[in-house]
């Protein structure tokens, strides 16, 4: 995920997706005739509007050459349009008292603002008018060209965990774009163009991709009369089509690689699965390996690998597995153990390859597969407190191939999870053939992969 | 680009009146045993967050400690009364109960999260973590090997290198002036009996205020507050003096191997309390607050394209004033971005602001004042902050006011005082270019 400036908390990463408030939140949905979706979630509990603007586009529909063309039109957005300047967009969201920014991620790229809710109406009219009337000079281009060098050097270069993250991702994808990082690699985002930024903006911005979500404080028609009035004008993009993107083909050999860093001080090895994602329709197995990324390692204190790396031995000082279902494509599950001191990155994979075994032979205590449940439960109470979350669910789900019906439906399918389906999701993912081990060391550690 | 901010906002002065007001109704809320808190009914979702705070935070840590207050903190959740740390949070899960401990310069922060179904439980527990903590032997042990390897990882980070050498500068050997987090060697030396004597020192009575915001009346928030925190002694540690700002300028290059510097800068700020506190605060905002706009990201960035982000921020604390910045550039640019901040900092000093960029950052500070009023635990942090800062109740009504209050004078006054270009002191993390350590 890569934004226009941090500091906006992202939570789409959570291991334990919030998912739909039956009650609180009042949905409306519709379709505009040029083909813009819309969803209308209503909160009323603060004088407040968030509108976002979702594209189904994202780092993975780039053109071959092209890494980072995504996110830098993202950053462009934000230069002027054939009725406004340069900077004034920001500039008139702050006048308003709101804030905006931006993310590009696989998937999609969404815009944002937060505003007062009697604003809303200019947001539409900003968010409109740089759909399809983007200007942007040479020079706008050559300096937001450093702008986003200098966001990789911040995020990537100074980062040596970052550094190898890239690494990794870029060897378990054989074929798939996402291989490719988002914000892209260093040389190809420093030879990008207004002209590569152009034709990226006029294929894949446009009413017939993209997907409103206005939530807060607001009435429905009128929400939808507003966007009648201002994106309602908007000539859809002839060159919108389905998604299909190059597939991954069998992955049939065990990758494994390590990186030494002496900026590194913490030791650790990450694996990383391919797995299934959230898919239209199907989504038991995704929700089957939210449950498993929460049994294994979820909590220090009672997840499987914190329980015997940290607890009954002192093998790691920090374990971890993570899972995201929300991807268009397939996505990865991964597991991971940082040593302590003393604790060769040998000694924590054999560790945590073990615990996995034991796992698979053990199965799951009922115990903590009914915490889990239930704490999946309240995590849909506690996540009507956030209407932006609720708003991001909405967006990242339509951009990532699911149907309303989908995204509604997912805690029902989330609470309908048994240890069973876990445990044969768990037994599907976990092939080695398919997964990439990393070491991330520092520099005088002397171990040598094996 | 001031231009187009003047004719905008023009057309927006005469209509801009705002008519959010943020909506909270506070209640003060003291309980049968004279614990107060501050309280928002929200019935809507049925769960309850809270925030207790006790003032003086790290700054309490006991000469020769350093870290016994980050640790104990760490350890709170490690296991109480009867339960040990894995019994403690398969109950914390079983109730889908969410607690948060959380350490920082001038208070330490415990947060909660609970379902309306299931918040006696919840409460009973946290009460157990808040008052009779185990500091077993193995969750000592456990912690204090995540805390240290965390300290080794800040060693060879450029953000914490430059943050600890700033504030080693800005304050010496005030507790501001070192890590909380201690050093390997000083949470080595840590026993349990330091952790105890840690918790008492910032645990207690006369430091701490409460919030709470969401599904729970008056009524029922009285005796929970007695139940929850009337088990602490009535008085903590004295804080310590207040601490000596020693930033006079210059520029300090500490040399490490990486691709971009990471830049922090400062001087001394002002205070919380000052008659120019508002002034200062709306000065800043043009010159590198938050957003896209300000003076610093439009010169360093959107115009040069020599950072992803900068911005500055005044940070009254409790025992010192700062008035800080930060930003990260390329290895070879980072002299000409030092040089753009020098250049806007002076400009600012000699000028103040203009009258269309005083009136912009007024609209847009009131205006985006009620929207941060959203979410129960969000709420509940700024009431419990307001307290510790010894802010009224009333100050959410009144504080657009003082921000409308503000002239361009006030601005020139205060810029003349608060900004000293020659007393902006830089430290430069990585291998920059044409960048030359100076006092």
């Amino acid at each position: 995920m890569f934004a226009r400036l941090t500091g906006l908390a992202l939570a789409l990463f959570a291991a334990l997706p919030a998912t739909l408030p039956a009650a609180a939140q009042e949905i409306t949905t519709f379709t505009l005739e040029n083909g813009l979706e819309a969803v209308v979630i209503e909160n009323h509990r603060a004088p407040v509007a968030v509108h976002m603007l979702w594209y189904r586009i994202g780092a993975a529909d780039e053109p071959a050459g092209k890494s980072g063309i995504a996110h830098f039109l993202e950053h462009l957005l934000f230069k002027g349009t054939e009725t406004r300047a340069a900077g004034e967009f920001s500039d008139l969201v702050e006048i308003n008292g709101g804030s905006d920014n931006a993310f590009t991620s696989l998937d999609y790229t969404a815009y944002h603002q937060r505003v007062a809710a009697d604003r809303l109406e200019l947001m539409m009219e900003l968010e409109a008018d740089r759909m399809r009337g983007l200007q942007m000079t040479e020079e706008d281009v050559v300096t937001e060209r450093a702008v986003i060098l200098e966001e990789r050097n911040q995020r990537v270069e100074n980062d040596p965990g970052a550094i190898f993250s890239e690494q990794r991702r870029a060897a378990q994808y054989l074929n798939h774009a996402y291989g490719i990082p988002i914000i892209g690699w260093k040389h190809e985002m420093m030879a990008l163009t207004r002209d590569d930024a152009f034709d990226f903006y006029r294929r894949f911005y446009a009413p017939n991709n993209a997907i409103l979500v206005v939530a807060g404080d607001v009435d429905p028609d009128a929400v939808k009369a507003l966007a009648e009035q201002y994106y309602g004008p908007l000539e859809p993009s002839a060159d919108i089509v389905p998604r299909v993107r190059p597939e991954e083909p069998p992955q049939l050999a065990e990758r494994r690689m390590s990186y030494a860093d002496p900026r590194v001080a913490q030791p650790y090895v990450l694996r990383s699965y391919l797995a299934p994602e959230r898919d239209p329709g199907a989504q038991e197995k995704a929700a089957a390996l939210t449950y498993l990324a929460e049994i294994l390692g979820g909590s220090g204190a009672t997840s499987v690998l914190g329980q015997k790396l940290q607890f009954e031995t002192q093998i790691a000082v920090y374990t971890t597995a993570y899972y995201s279902g929300d991807s268009l494509d397939d996505t990865t599950f991964g597991v991971g153990v940082f040593p302590v001191e003393g604790v060769s990155l040998a000694e924590a994979e054999a560790a945590m390859d073990r615990v996995l075994a034991e796992f698979m032979a053990e199965g799951i205590d009922d115990a903590q597969f009914e915490r889990i449940r239930f704490q999946i439960r309240a995590a849909q109470i506690y996540a009507e407190d956030d209407i932006q979350g609720l708003a991001r669910r909405y967006g990242a789900g339509l951009t990532s191939g699911l149907t309303l019906a989908d995204i509604e439906a997912w805690p029902a399918v989330l609470d309908a999870v048994t240890k069973d389906q876990v445990m044969a999701a768990a037994a599907e993912v976990f092939d080695r053939k398919r997964a990439v081990t990393g070491w991330l060391m520092t520099s005088e550690s002397g171990e040598v992969m094996q | 680009m001031i231009r187009a901010i003047l004719a905008v906002f023009a057309v927006f002065a005469v209509c801009v009146a705002w008519p959010v007001q943020a909506a909270v109704e506070i209640q003060e809320v003291t309980s049968p045993g004279g614990i107060t808190a501050w309280l928002v009914e929200e019935h809507s979702i049925p769960f309850v967050a809270l925030d207790i705070r006790f003032k003086g935070g790290s700054s309490l840590d006991a000469p020769g400690k350093r870290g016994a207050l980050n640790l104990m903190t760490g350890l709170l959740e490690e296991g109480a009364a009867d339960l040990n740390a894995r019994d403690f949070a398969e109950a914390a899960e079983a109730l889908a109960a969410r607690f948060g401990f959380s350490l920082y310069d001038d208070t330490m922060v415990v947060s909660a999260s609970m379902l309306t179904e299931t918040r006696d439980q919840a409460v009973d527990l946290l009460r157990t973590a808040l008052i009779e903590p185990r500091f077993d032997d193995d969750a000592v042990e456990r912690v204090r090997g995540q805390v240290q390897s965390g300290i080794r990882s800040d060693a060879t980070d450029p953000n914490a290198i430059a943050a600890a050498r700033f504030d080693a500068i800005a304050f010496g050997d005030h507790p501001y002036g070192a890590s909380q987090d201690g050093t390997l060697d000083s949470v080595a030396g840590l026993s349990r009996d330091d952790l105890i004597a840690a918790k008492d020192r910032v645990m207690a009575r006369d430091r701490m205020f409460v919030a709470v915001v969401g599904d729970i009346t008056a009524a029922e928030l009285g005796p929970l507050l007695d139940r929850l925190l009337g088990g602490f002694p009535e008085t903590g540690a004295p804080m310590p003096d207040k601490a000596e700002v020693t930033l006079d300028g210059g520029i300090d290059v500490v040399p490490f191997d990486t691709p971009q510097s990471v830049v922090v800068f400062g001087h001394e700020g002002i205070e919380r309390f000052d008659p120019d506190f508002f002034a200062a605060y709306v000065l800043n905002q043009v010159l590198g607050g938050s957003g896209f706009s300000s003076r610093l990201m439009t010169e360093v960035r959107e115009k040069r394209g020599l950072t992803y982000g900068i911005g500055s921020y005044l940070a009254p604390m409790d025992l010192a004033e700062t008035h800080i910045g930060q930003f990260a550039s390329a290895n070879d640019r980072v002299a000409e971005a030092i040089e753009v901040v020098r250049a806007e900092w002076a400009k600012a000093a000699a000028e103040g602001l203009t009258e269309a960029e005083l009136e912009v950052a007024k609209t847009y500070l009131t205006g985006s004042y009620p929207l941060r009023f959203d979410g129960n635990a969000t709420i509940a942090g700024i009431l419990a902050g307001m307290q510790t800062e010894g802010l009224p109740m009333d100050y959410i009504e009144t504080r657009n006011a003082e921000i409308e209050a503000v002239t361009l004078e006030d601005v020139k006054r205060v810029a003349a005082r608060l900004l000293q270009p020659g007393a902006l002191t830089f430290v430069v993390v990585g291998s920059p270019e044409g960048v030359e350590a100076a006092p």
